[in-house]
């Protein structure tokens, strides 16, 4: 799990804060409440998700719920990966 | 100074020297073609007037001066100013119907007054050095004033990036200030005075409206209509005018061509993706009026061939390229001899036109039930031609446009997503320019300089003020209208912004405007019988330019690579050079670039160009201590 977050986390970073490493991105912060995604940016995750996790989301998938923090895109990322391979 | 301004009056050249004053004037030539040069002095030799803009109600003003005994030497309407002000010192404003920015100086008071229409149409800006007062229409008038500096004002920059424009008076600029709309400005005896002579206002949400139904309102607004369009075609030269395709400029354009004395000009822009271009709207419409129509096409390669002069006559760095194709057009205008334009600009903060107002409706629809997925779906209705939101959960909607959700008697309610998505963009400001704006809040500002009556407006009446008050004359007027037209001369004339239709709007009830999710109603209503249905009916397509791509595809002028390489970025302070890198390199590699790193990209390239043009003396910011 702590994996897929730093892979996520990583991927945020370069890609939506352009290599700010010092931005406080805590695991639980929303990343639309906190500007960090915006429409464009949330379909632009999805793809590096089932790229890099070799899942593929279906739209009732792409809601807040699964990917809107660290903390959830790894827990969603976790159970799907871990149900693939059960 | 003048010769810094030529390109806004081409026609002649005029100066006016006193012991302590001096007016320089480049004329454009539309009224009183021989006999209206400038400035010019009254027959007691007391006053003089440098003036740029028209007064449209010249005729009417002259004949009630001539029944009141006053002489006149000119055809034009420079000496109705003179007149008027000799009567009545500067409440002769109220009584003028126009676009004007002037300077009077009266030298029985040796006062000198600087004025500007009421909605900001004409531009007028300031700056002291010395102990002497300069002014001009232009900023690079006044840079060539020894002691006035071109260093930016990070304030501005914290503004642009959060609001789209500056807050007047403040510029780009920190040594310079603009008039703002509405005011007039005075100097005496070495006192300086600002006073607003005209204020945009809205009844109380429990006024009465001022006519009976829709049916006399919308008949009221067709004959004020009709006559500000009457009023604007006055000039003794050809009048033509922009021609979008969507409602406003076709209304306008219908309207002209009944009235012209000859056969109209109609121009329009064409784009060569499907996505902006609205040329079998405008072909349509050019054909339905038999107008002579001509176009011009802006590909991306046209938008990035043209950004560095679009960012020298706008003279502030902006997020959008929408400016870019606007001066292709006109261009376009005066290749085809002509220099007057009438355009639809305003109907859409005047009659809430602007996916905006919608957007705030449905938002407070949406609050009303939060967990509600079936009210969210409404946000894709407004925004159909985002294929980014078009393909978004209902969940997602809402968690985009009820981020951060404000209460909803916040003043700014209605525009708060879209500063908080814009001001995401300054996750590329540089440590030095975070610390020199020590945790300024541009938005607050903005709340801050609301009237007091503000509070008991509506609230579609509020969202309304706000676009006119601040976003219309820093922006649309400006970036994409004066600045951009008159980069080649052209005088761009708004019958929509005639101040007795808008005061007439502003008392209309808001649901006669943005009825339901129906933009600019009573307009539509207004506009029966004039307009084919295909575009009388027409949803509202805002007018948009491609922003990212048109500066990475194929052929990347060197420009862009120098002016966002790590060294530029570096010697100018204001951004992350290592970030810019990053947006760039992202930019360029995907196909689909979305809102942040659009407003981002276009407000850094154009921040950069606007400092090698206007401040190349160095950084622009000092570094942190």
């Amino acid at each position: 799990m702590q994996d897929i977050k730093d892979r996520v986390r990583s991927f945020v970073i370069e890609n939506f804060l352009f290599g700010d490493t010092s931005y406080p991105l805590a695991d639980d912060a929303s990343l639309i409440e906190n500007d960090i995604v915006d429409s464009t940016a949330v379909l632009e995750l999805v793809a590096f998700i089932e790229d890099s996790f070799g899942i593929v989301l279906a739209d009732a998938d792409i809601v807040p719920a699964n990917l809107d923090s660290l903390s959830r895109i790894a827990a969603f990322v976790g159970a799907r990966v871990g149900a693939q391979a059960a | 100074m003048t010769a810094a301004i030529a390109h806004r009056g081409p026609d002649a050249r005029g100066f006016f020297v006193s012991p302590e004053a001096g007016l320089g004037h480049a004329r454009l030539s539309i009224v009183g073609l021989e006999d209206g040069h400038q400035p010019m002095t009254d027959e007691t030799g007391g006053l003089t007037l440098a003036f740029n803009g028209e007064i449209f109600n010249y005729a009417e003003l002259r004949e009630d001066l001539r029944a009141r005994g006053r002489r006149f030497r000119t055809e034009g309407d420079t000496e109705v100013i003179l007149h008027l002000y000799d009567e009545m010192g500067e409440d002769c404003l109220s009584l003028l119907n126009g676009d004007f920015a002037f300077a009077l100086w009266d030298g029985r008071r040796r006062r000198m007054m600087l004025a500007r229409d009421r909605m900001g149409v004409r531009p007028l800006f300031h700056a002291s050095s010395g102990g002497t007062l300069y002014f001009a229409s232009e900023i690079k008038a006044l840079l060539r004033v020894p002691g006035i500096s071109a260093r930016i004002d990070p304030i501005s920059l914290d503004q642009i990036f959060t609001l789209w424009a500056p807050l007047a008076p403040r510029t780009a600029f920190a040594d310079i200030q603009e008039l703002e709309p509405g005011c007039f400005m005075s100097l005496e005896r070495g006192r300086t005075a600002a006073r607003r002579y005209w204020s945009l206002d809205f009844p109380p949400c429990d006024a009465p409206a001022p006519v009976a139904d829709e049916t006399e309102a919308a008949a009221e607004i067709k004959a004020l209509l009709a006559d500000a369009v009457r009023l604007r075609l006055r000039a003794d030269v050809p009048v033509g005018a922009y021609l979008s395709g969507g409602l406003d400029s076709s209304l306008v354009s219908a309207l002209a061509a009944g009235m012209a004395p000859r056969k109209l000009d109609t121009f329009s822009v064409t784009f060569d993706s499907a996505e902006h271009d609205e040329s079998a709207f405008q072909a349509q419409m050019a054909a339905a009026l038999g107008t002579r129509h001509h176009t011009v096409a802006c590909g991306p390669g046209d938008i990035a061939r043209d950004f560095p002069e679009v960012i020298r006559f706008a003279e502030r760095p902006i997020l959008r390229t929408a400016p870019a194709p606007l001066f292709r057009l006109s261009g376009l205008v005066r290749e085809a001899g002509l220099k007057v334009v009438l355009t639809g600009e305003g109907a859409d903060e005047v009659f809430a036109g602007y996916d905006i107002f919608k957007e705030a409706r449905v938002r407070r629809f949406c609050a009303r039930q939060p967990g509600s997925n079936i009210r969210a779906h409404l946000f894709r209705k407004l925004y159909p031609y985002l294929p980014g939101l078009k393909k978004q959960s209902a969940q997602y909607l809402a968690a985009f446009f009820g981020a951060g959700d404000t209460a909803p008697d916040d003043p700014l309610y209605s525009h708060r997503p879209r500063f908080r998505t814009t001001a995401a963009a300054k996750l590329f400001f540089s440590d030095d320019l975070r610390s020199a704006l020590k945790g300024y809040d541009a938005a607050e500002e903005m709340a801050a300089r609301l009237p007091p009556a503000f509070a008991a407006w509506h609230p579609l009446h509020q969202a309304q003020y706000l676009e006119s008050r601040f976003l219309l004359p820093g922006y649309i007027l400006s970036s994409q209208g004066d600045r951009m037209a008159m980069a080649h001369g052209v005088e761009g004339r708004f019958p929509f912004l005639d101040h007795r239709l808008i005061e007439l709007a502003a008392r209309l009830p808001p649901e006669t405007k943005l009825k339901g999710l129906r933009e600019k109603h009573i307009l539509r209503e207004a506009a029966a019988g004039l307009l084919p249905p295909a575009i009388g009916q027409r949803p509202k397509q805002p007018y948009r330019a491609p922003e990212s791509r048109s500066f990475t595809g194929p052929g990347e002028h060197e420009y862009v690579r120098e002016c966002l390489s790590e060294r530029s970025i570096a010697e100018g302070g204001l951004f992350n050079p290592t970030s810019v890198a990053r947006l760039h390199a992202k930019c360029r590699a995907q196909p689909v670039t979305g809102y942040r790193d659009n407003t981002a990209f276009v407000g850094i390239l154009s921040t950069q160009l606007w400092q090698r043009t206007f401040a190349r003396q160095g950084r622009s910011i000092d570094r942190a201590a």
